[in-house]
Parts: C-alpha cells; structure tokens; sequence
C-alpha cells in the first residue's frame, strides 16, 4: 500500500491522482445537482454562444451544453467502467487458460487470442457492435469484448512468466492443486500489472466509447455521454464551436486522468526508488586524491598497467556510494593478476574502471591509472582511444549478450582493425578471419559470415578474445570470461588466454570469484572484499601463503578434489557486505573468528611484508580454531 | 542458453532448412490462418446478429414476401455450410455480394472509396515514422543514463498526452483551430491537396507520439546492453555507436509495438473519415452500420482486416531483416 | 516422522521437448538411505531427469519406481521433493518463510501441529523458528536455501532431489549448505539425488556418482572408483577441466 502512494510523491502522479477523484467525484455528484439545469430548455436561446448565462452556449433546443457535458460524466464514466470490467473477466478467463486447462487447450486459445490481438481495438468494436446492435449495452460488450484479447494476452505472458518460477514448481512438486496454485501463488504476483493495466484500460474505454457514441453507434437519445454530445456538437461547429469543445474537452481531461494514473501508478511500483537518486557533484578536473609518495616496487619500463588509490563512486538513494574504496596495484609485462571477491566486493568495477568503461552516473577517481605509461585520468582524447583501443582488450562474462546480435562476426571484429588501424573493408575482414582462426575457432571464414546466435557460447568467448588481438594488445582484462561457461569449454578458454599470454608476452587481469579458477592461470592473486584489497599474494600455493581469515575461509570452504571427506567444510557466517552499508572498522570483522575491538574500530592497513606479500589485517595468519559455526544468526541482517 | 545450444548443435541441411525458407513457410502459414479466421469471422457476422438481417435492412414496414424473396436470393435459407461455401467461392472470383440498400455490387462501393482510404493511411503512416524515429533516437541519446531528467520529463509527459488524446478528438481540435479559427485550410473532402493536410496530421500525430515514446524508451535500453559497451571497448566513436550498434538493435526492439500502433492507424481511419467527411471506406462502414447494409459492412471489415494482416506481415518481415534472430525466435 | 527412505529407480527415463531429446534411456538407481551425485553440463539432460521425476517434465517413454511402485505426480501425496537452483526464485515473495514450508506439509494435521512442524523443521535446517513470519526478502540467499531444503523435507519424501543447489550461492555460503545437506543425510537417512556440474561438490557429499553426456549416463559407479580411475572418456575430459587439477601452468614461474 505504501508503494502505491507512492504515486503522490510525483507532481504528474499527483495531478492524475486529484484529476481521477474529481473525475470520479463528479460522476456520482453532477446528475444530482444538475439534471434539472441539463434538460431546460431554453427556446429563446438556441445554438446560442457562450454567454453569463450558458457558459459553453447551447444546442439545437437551446440546453445548456456547459451542464449536460457535465451531468453526461456520470453515464460516460458508468459505460466505461462496464466495458472494462467485461473486457479484464473475459481477458483474465482466456489468459489463464492455459495455466488451468493444460497445454493442449490452452495452445488453442493462446493462438486465437494472438490472432485477435493483431487487429486494432476499433475495428473490433465495430465488429461486435454490428452484431450487438446500435445502442449504450452493445457497444459496452463491443469495447469490453475487444479490449479482452490485449487483457488476456498480457495476463497469460505474466501468468506465464511467473508459472514457471521456480516457486511455483516447487508448490506443484509439493502436491498443491492448479486452482490453489492460480490463486494463492500466480494471481497474487500478478496483480499489480494487471489492476495497473485495468486502469489504463479504462481510460481508453472511456475515449473509445466516445469515438462509437461519436459514430452514432453508442448511446442514443435521448440519453447522452460526451461522445454523443459531440456528435450533436461537431455538425454545428460553425455556429457555435463549444458545443463540439466542451464534451471534446471533458473526453480528454478523463481519458487522460485514468491513463496518467495507470502510468505514474506503475512507474512508482516497477521502477522503485529510481528518480529520487541525486547526481554526483561535478568533480574538478584537478587530482582529488593526493599523489602520495607510493613506493615502487617495480621497473616503471616493466609496468604495463600502474593503478592507486582507485575509487569508483555511485550516487545512491542516501548519499554516494563507494563499491571500490582506494586500491592500488600495478601489473608488469606478461604477468597475470587474478582478482577474486564475491558479489559486490567491487572486482568487476575495478574492471571496467581501470578498462575507462564506468559509464555515468558513476565516477572515477584515482591518483595514478597509467596505461603503458599514459594517464587515463586525462580527458578523452583521439589519441586515448587509439591507445586503449589496440593496447587494452577487454573479455566479457556473458558471450551470449556481449555481441550485437544484428551484425556478422566477421563486420563486428573488422570494424576494430578499420577503425583504429585504418584498414579498408577487405583487409580488415582478412585480419578478422586470421584472428578468428588464431583463437582456434574452425573455417573462420565462413564463421566470420554467421551472426552471433549461430555460434556456441565458448566458441563466442574466443571470438571475443580473438576481437581483442585485432589490436596489439599490451593487457587483456578479462571479467568473469568462463562463469557462464560449462566446465570443459571453460577450459578450453582458459587454456586460450594462458598460451596467448605465453606467446605475445601480454598481460592479464582476470577476475573471478572463484580461486581455484584463477589459482591455476595467474601468478598472482588479490583478494578483494566490500571494495578494498584485503590481501595480495602469489597464486603457486595460496593455502599455504594466504594470511587474512577471509581468504582463508574462501579456500577452506569451497571443496576441492583433495578435501577431507570427514571433516565439515570451514563456513563463513553472515553475508557479503552491502556497499551502501560499509561498517567502520574492518569491513569482515563482523563475519571474522579474529575479530577484536580493534578491528570493530580501526580499519587495518594493506601493508607490505619484505617479500612482497600485502595483508589488511590486524591479525594476519593468526590461528583460526575451524568450529563449526554452522548456525547462522538469522537476525543478522 | 538452451536456445543457442540447441542452434548450435543444429546440423546443416539443405536449402529446405535455410531459415529464411522456413521463416517464409511459417509466416505464410500464419498469414492464411489469419485470413481464413477474419474471412470465417465476417461470414459470421451476418448470421450472429439476433433476428433477421433482411428484414432488419428492408424495415419493418417491407412487406413478408418481400422478404421472403430477398433471402432466398441472398441464399440465407440454405444450410449454413452452402452459405459458407458460397460465400467462399465468391470471395475467390471476387464477388462481394449486392448492398441490399443501394442495389449496387459490393465489389464496386469498395473499389471506388478504397483509394482515398489507403491515401490517407499511407501518407499518415509515412508522416509518424518520418517523425518518430529520429525524434525517439535523438531523445534516447539525451535521456540516457540519466542524463537530461527535465528533457526525459517533458518529452515523456507531452508523448503521453499527445498519444493518448484519440485521433478524432485531434480532429475535432484541428477543425476549430485551422478550420474555424483561422479558417487556413479545408476541413472537409479531399480535393484539393490542402485538404490533406489536416486529417493526415490527425491520424498521424498520436501514432507519431507514442512511437517515439516507445522508440526512446528502447534506446535508452539498448545503450545499457552488454554488446554496446563491447563496441565502447572497442573504443569507437560515439556516432558509430549509437548508429551502428544502438540503432537496429533499438528499431527490432521498438518494431513488434510499433507494428500494432500503425496497424491500429489503419483503423483509425474510421474515425478521422468521419469528422473530415473523407469519402473513403471509414465514412462508409458508418453509415452502412447505421443502414443495416450488412453486405457492404460485411466487405469493409474484410478489407481492414485484410489491411492490418498486411500490415502485420511488413512489420514481421522488415523485422526478420533487420534481426537474423527473429526468424528463429518464433520456432 | 519422516517416511522411511526408500530406493528410487529410473527405468529407461526418455524426455523429449519437440524434435530434441533430452533423455535418452535413462536407468538410474539411487538406492535407500545413499546420495547419488548426478554430474553433467548444462544441456545433458540431468535437470530434465529431475523434473521428469517430480512430474515437471512429460516423460516420452520408460517407468520412474520407488520400491517398485511408480511414482505418483498427481495429488497432495507426493514421495519425491526437489530442492530448487535458485533461491531468489524458489520462494513466494509474497509468502512468510513459515507458509511456505507449511504449505508443503501433507494435509490433516491441526493449525497447532503445523505450527509446530514448521518450527520443528526450521531448526533441524538451523534457522530460528521465531523468525517463522519473515519474508524471503529478509534473507541472505543461503538462509534461504535452507527454507527450501525445510519446505522440502515438510513433504516427508522418501527421496529428496536438489538441483544445483549451490551454484547460485557465494561462495563463502555454498560450504555452509553442504555441510548441511551431510548432516540432514546423515541424521535422516536422506535417499537423495544431488544434481551439480562441480565435480568437487559431488566427491564431497555423494557416495555414489554418475555422469551424464548428451542425454545419456556415460558412466556410473562408487565416487570413489569412479573419480580415481574413470572408464568414459567424456569423465576423463570432465576431471581434466576441474580447475586446480591442472598442471600445465601457462607461465614459466
């Protein structure tokens, strides 16, 4: 209920709202006041102008149109509620058809209503109104009965949308009827849209019903809707224009309250609390972050990517939001980086913002991102856009959606080549054919005529990473490339990315929220939790080495093929943290068997050790007594 | 998954099996079912109105035999599966039947008023699309991602009013306004070319809006799919991306909508013929409706049904062109 | 309280979706009282096989038998439960947690009992049961797998199915659910077929494992055997493709 007032908030949601009421008000009001003023007859004053007398003038019996267009709100309104409701019965009985009656049955008349819907509203209510007669009741079934095929067809996509819902499966498998099933399960989840869409359609009931009033063929005399009133109205436009106007008018102003307020009712159900974010403050062009005197541990020559101090800001309902909160790494020639984290620690957003691909309304902010030496901060430049078009390839999670499905392979790599090397059309589509064929993809040349849906999902992950050596690639950042990926083909490209690596001397930043995955293809691993680095190691023995509880525990509790069958896997209670809600202190203190008060209060530092290694933890490599902490505290929230 | 899987592994056939020859199959199939359900519908129509039809037409002061002898013409008192027959095999050879008002072949009223109609919807159609797609496209690029929250609001506000107010409403208003008022242009009749003008502009204009509305709305969408930030990847500029990748991506999307509001154009016509005196197939039906002259009623709702399937079919086709996967998607 | 656990057996199981097969002749036995691990990848047919057995799936051909009898897929009395993929949609949204499992429990017992029973099973899935009324939306996605192993174990089944029941966990919570499926097994006697394509999961709480290719079972037998000396090359190919079993290391270090 509290969303659906919601709908206040919004000045346009508002104005639908007031103008609705009144809509409704006058209805049940206007034929009490007024009937009598609506039916005078004024003989002296016929198809008069407006005048102090007869606001909107009169027609041809000299009445005043100024009352009947208001008393006529009463029978336009009753009209088009009835139409509607016999429009949602009949659409809600053919759109559950089929979730009731079985396929078979219910294919029949999924494909009738897919036939009917095809034909405008208009032409079937012409239709029905041949056959239900001239009148008020048969164009209330002509508007009802073809309003019901877009009804019933928007009902059964819901219906089944949410019928194959895991949940409702699960009711089924537990023995619960079809009946129980509509009612308790289906309708409930569907009743929004529908009551949302109910309202829309009855404001076009309501201007359908008075485009048949308008053609004659609704409401007769001497009884009078706006439609009919118009009707009258428009033949003596010439002598007297409000009698066409003021009904025309009324007809809008309805029409569009029920509409407005069908609309504004569903932008603030579905889009939630979307529209009341603030944007970010502008930020200066000038370094926010100050450049500390960081030490270096490499050959600046060596460093292919060079990153501090990185943070990515969202603007959020209550203020900014940090999901990556000041790192810093580099990455030398040829090495491999692996980032891990779960959802929401903010590896894939490093991704994107270390590739300049944070879109608005994020920003970010770092006090080094140094590409082959180049500042990335800087403004987008053509020069930028060459660099990071051949030195920088990106590989996506999701082949399926990260190619333009209305575009040849073949035109889809080429366009880089042509682009950002200058090639000509055939030359490009060569090199694309020899780069398909470099990532082991068989008779490229015809592969390179297909469409994306005509390859397999890792057949499309090489092509991408083939997309990425149209360039000359310095550093491939490869986000999440084999987690939508069945576990054979998933090695296959990672076997891929691990030769070309070899072979051109190319960097790689994977990230991955699995460990094992990027324990075996990276040489070295940062862990990454509620947008921090917590600890950065060597991938050879990550068992042994790794130091923080957390990274600990995510080794400890994903099984591998040489864990101890008899011992219980090590869990991590609680839940991953929420960047809008990042606690002060250590931000995996409240899930640490570690945690002190120190750690509640003080965030620890990333320091490095004389090998090399950086930890944040106050107490790195403690002991951890592996209990069963089984239980979750359910409260916990 | 399952879809592109099972695409994959799809073994390669003969010429039989190429997508656009089954797509063609399948899309004439749905076409003649189409047509035999409106046909079948508007052979019906005449048999589900309560009473008699004859008699409705003639009135009630015709006399029996009269009648009599009309629906033994009209072959009304054979088996309703003769009737059916008939009406078929007429409809094949062309033959509509005689208006029982006018005395004058069907086939004949509708030749002579379908011209006028199909000049209307065309030029009304040709205006909305003209209109709406650059207008969606360049307000998708301004609202994206937030951007332009004033422009989003009044542009979607006043598509909003514009595509809700019913077309023959924007008549009635363009007659006071450039009839009445100004007294510019015509407002009845199509002899001259300004008479176009205005019932052209009141079929086209709430179409137009809700169009570009739709057309924005899929823009701002497609600008967030993962395969538009590939193409920013690959770092080009922003024209070819929007253009090149957003464009197509956005038209397929906004096009199963937008084929149901330009067929609903076609209907349209019904109305705005009526406030503009338009001699054509909507001004028709009415006063047909009105006479009982159920044949040629009969022949119109044929001819607009027939008008919207085709419509239908151009949408589905110009769809299968513009996305490879359409023709696969409706397996 | 629950039924004795009894053997469930697929006879020659075939389930086809127009001109594809999804299963193929399927005989599999998961006999009383063990776990049989189901592994595959997406598209071989393992989760059709359990759909099929809870009557989700039409079955084209072959018999689905507990002790022999088939099973039922009509009516309140259903033997067989499943254990959904996801979480965030196996739930009612609009349900409290408590009426979701309640909803499963056979008809018959008092307002009290059922209470009572729901109570019973949110502790032995160690969930508070004061916390009964909450929606799923004040759950983490592995408290809510725990809901649906209750909602599940509400039916009294003689065999449980879970599909792929941790894959759409974090991973720090996916060890929580395992453990917890091992304990269930092992205080109940749990007959169970557990359906996952990490061969790493299935070693850990299966006894007995079989591999699933095309809409076919390649190969089955004791996890053990079959993970230490596979017979199928599709099995080979599978344990050479479980990351950290490699060992050729593309960087020289």
């Amino acid at each position: 209920m509290k969303r659906w007032l919601s709908v206040l908030r919004t000045p346009l949601g508002l104005t639908a709202s007031v103008l609705s009421a009144g809509v409704l008000v006058l209805a049940v009001l206007a034929p009490i006041l007024w009937t009598d003023d609506a039916n005078a007859v004024d003989t002296g004053n016929i198809l008069a102008g407006p005048s102090a007398d007869h606001w909107a003038g009169t027609d041809n019996l000299g009445r005043d149109i100024f009352y009947r267009t208001l008393v006529a709100t009463r029978l336009s309104v009753e009209l088009a509620l009835a139409a509607t409701a016999v429009a949602v019965v009949v659409g809600l009985l053919l759109g559950t058809a089929s979730f009731l009656l079985g396929r078979r049955i219910g294919r029949l008349v999924n494909a009738a209503v897919n036939i009917a819907v095809a034909f405008p509203g208009i032409l079937l209510a012409l239709f029905f109104a041949v056959i239900f007669g001239v009148g008020a009741t048969g164009a209330v079934f002509a508007i009802g009965l073809a309003g019901a095929p877009a009804f019933g067809r928007l009902t059964q996509t819901l219906v089944a949308s949410v019928g194959a819902r895991d949940y409702v499966s699960a009711a089924r498998v537990a023995g619960v009827g079809r009946v129980r099933l509509l009612f308790r399960h289906v309708l409930p989840n569907v009743s929004e849209p529908l009551v949302v869409n109910a309202t829309i359609g009855a404001g076009g009931a309501l201007l359908s019903f008075a485009g048949l009033s308008f053609l004659g063929l609704g409401v007769q005399q001497p009884h009078y809707d706006w439609g009919r009133l118009l009707y009258d109205g428009i033949s003596s436009i010439y002598v007297n224009p409000y009698a066409a106007l003021a009904p025309g008018a009324a007809v809008i102003v309805a029409g569009l309250a029920f509409n407005l307020f069908g609309e504004s009712v569903a932008k603030a159900l579905g889009v939630g609390v979307v529209g009341g974010v603030p944007a970010l403050p502008p930020s200066p062009d000038a370094l926010e972050v100050e450049e500390r005197p960081a030490e270096r541990h490499h050959d600046h020559d060596d460093v292919v990517l060079d990153v501090r101090d990185l943070t990515v800001t969202f603007p959020g309902p209550e203020g900014p939001i940090h999901p990556v909160r000041g790192i810093s790494f580099a990455v030398r020639r040829g090495e491999a980086v692996g980032v891990v984290g779960e959802s929401g620690s903010g590896k894939s957003l490093t991704a994107l913002a270390v590739s300049r691909l944070v879109g608005d309304p994020g920003r970010v902010e770092a006090s080094r991102l140094e590409l082959l030496g180049a500042d990335l901060r800087a403004s987008d430049t053509r020069a930028q856009r060459h660099l990071l078009g051949t030195s920088l390839s990106m590989v996506f999670q999701d082949p399926m959606t990260s190619f333009n499905p209305t575009q040849r392979m073949g035109g889809q790599l080429a366009e880089v080549a042509r682009h950002h090397q200058g090639l000509g059309r055939r030359a490009a589509l060569a090199r694309a054919v020899d780069r398909l064929r470099s990532v082991r993809i068989t008779d490229p040349e015809h592969r390179a005529h297909q469409y994306p849906h005509e390859f397999s999902g890792g057949m499309r992950q090489r092509a991408m990473i083939g997309m990425g050596l149209m360039g000359t690639p310095a550093l491939i950042v490869a986000d999440e490339p084999t987690t939508a990926l069945d576990v054979t083909v998933q090695q296959q490209v990672l076997d891929l990315l691990t030769s070309i690596r070899a072979a051109e001397d190319v960097a790689l930043v994977l990230i991955s929220h699995d460990v094992t995955v990027v324990g075996e293809v990276c040489d070295r691993v940062l862990v990454m939790y509620a947008g921090t680095i917590v600890e950065d190691l060597p991938a050879a023995d990550l068992a042994a080495s790794a130091r923080h509880p957390y990274t600990r525990a995510l080794l400890a509790a994903v099984p591998d093929m040489h864990t101890d069958l008899d011992a219980p896997l090590a869990t991590v209670p609680g839940r991953p943290v929420d960047p809008a809600d990042v606690p002060v202190g250590c931000a995996f203190a409240a899930r640490c068997p570690l945690a002190t008060d120190r750690c509640l209060a003080e965030q620890p530092p990333l320091e490095t050790d004389a090998a090399g290694l950086r930890v944040a933890c106050w107490h790195a490599g403690e002991p951890i007594d592996i209990a069963i902490q089984d239980r979750e505290q359910v409260d916990a929230r | 998954m399952t879809l592109a899987g099972s695409v994959a592994q799809a073994p390669r056939l003969g010429v039989s099996s190429h997508p656009w020859v089954r797509f063609g199959v399948r899309r004439v199939g749905r076409l003649l079912v189409s047509l035999w359900v409106l046909v079948t519908a508007s052979f019906l129509m005449i048999h589900l109105i309560p009473g008699d039809a004859v008699r409705a037409a003639l009135g009630p002061t015709a006399p029996a035999s009269l009648v009599a002898a009309k629906r033994e013409e009209m072959g009304l008192d054979d088996p309703i599966l003769v009737q059916y027959w008939h009406y078929l095999q007429h409809l094949v050879t062309g033959d509509l039947g005689t208006s029982i008002v006018s005395q004058l072949p069907v086939s004949d009223v509708v030749s002579q008023r379908l011209p006028a109609t199909l000049q209307l919807a065309l030029l009304a159609f040709v205006v909305a699309v003209a209109v709406a797609v650059p207008l969606g496209v360049t307000m998708g690029v301004l609202t994206r991602r937030g951007h332009g929250r004033r422009t989003e609001l009044g542009f979607t506000t006043t598509s909003v009013v514009l595509g809700t107010i019913p077309d023959f409403l924007v008549g009635v208003g363009l007659v006071y306004v450039f009839g009445v008022n100004l007294g510019w242009l015509p407002v009845a009749g199509n002899d001259t070319p300004s008479a176009y003008v205005l019932p052209v502009l009141a079929l086209a204009i709430g179409p137009a809006a809700i169009l570009s509305r739709i057309i924005r709305v899929e823009m701002v969408a497609v600008l967030e799919a993962d395969f538009v930030r590939t193409a920013r990847a690959k770092r080009l500029p922003a024209r070819t991306v929007y253009l090149r990748h957003a464009l197509p991506n956005a038209l397929t999307a906004s096009l199963t909508l937008g084929g149901l509001i330009l067929s609903a154009m076609v209907a349209g016509t019904v109305l705005v013929e009526n406030v503009f005196a338009w001699p054509g197939l909507g001004s028709t039906i009415v006063s047909s409706i009105l006479n009982k002259d159920y044949q040629v009623v009969q022949a119109i709702v044929l001819v607009y049904g027939a008008g919207v399937l085709l419509v239908n079919t151009v949408v589905d086709v110009a769809l299968a062109l513009l996305d490879p996967r359409s023709m696969i998607r409706e397996d | 309280m629950t039924h004795p656990m009894r053997e469930l057996r697929f006879e020659d199981v075939t389930v086809r979706y127009g001109h594809t097969t999804a299963v193929d002749g399927v005989s599999l036995t998961v006999p009383a009282g063990h776990v049989v691990g189901l592994v595959g990848e997406s598209g071989s047919g393992k989760s059709t096989l359990a759909r099929a057995a809870v009557g989700l799936a039409p079955m084209h051909g072959g018999r689905i038998l507990l002790d022999g009898e088939p099973v039922p897929t009509r009516g309140r009395n259903r033997p067989l439960q499943m254990v959904f993929q996801d979480p965030y949609s196996s739930l009612d949204p609009r349900m409290s947690i408590g009426e979701s499992v309640a909803e499963a429990i056979p008809p018959g017992a008092s307002r009290a009992d059922r209470r009572a029973e729901v109570g019973r099973l949110l502790e032995l899935v160690h969930l508070d049961p004061a916390r009964a009324a909450a929606r799923p939306s004040e759950l983490s996605g592995g408290q809510r797998q725990r809901v649906a192993l209750a909602r599940a174990l509400a039916g009294r089944p003689a065999v449980v199915i879970a599909d792929e029941i941790t894959s759409a966990l974090d991973v720090s919570i996916q060890g929580a659910v395992l453990n917890l499926v091992r304990e269930l097994q092992r205080e109940l006697g749990l007959s169970m077929l557990f359906i996952s394509h990490n061969l790493a999961v299935v070693r850990y709480v299966a006894t007995h494992v079989a591999v699933m290719h095309h809409g076919r079972i390649v190969e089955e037998g004791p996890t053990a055997q079959v993970l230490a000396a596979p017979d199928h090359d599709y099995t080979r190919e599978l344990l050479a493709a479980v990351p950290g079993t490699q060992h050729t290391k593309g960087s020289p270090r």
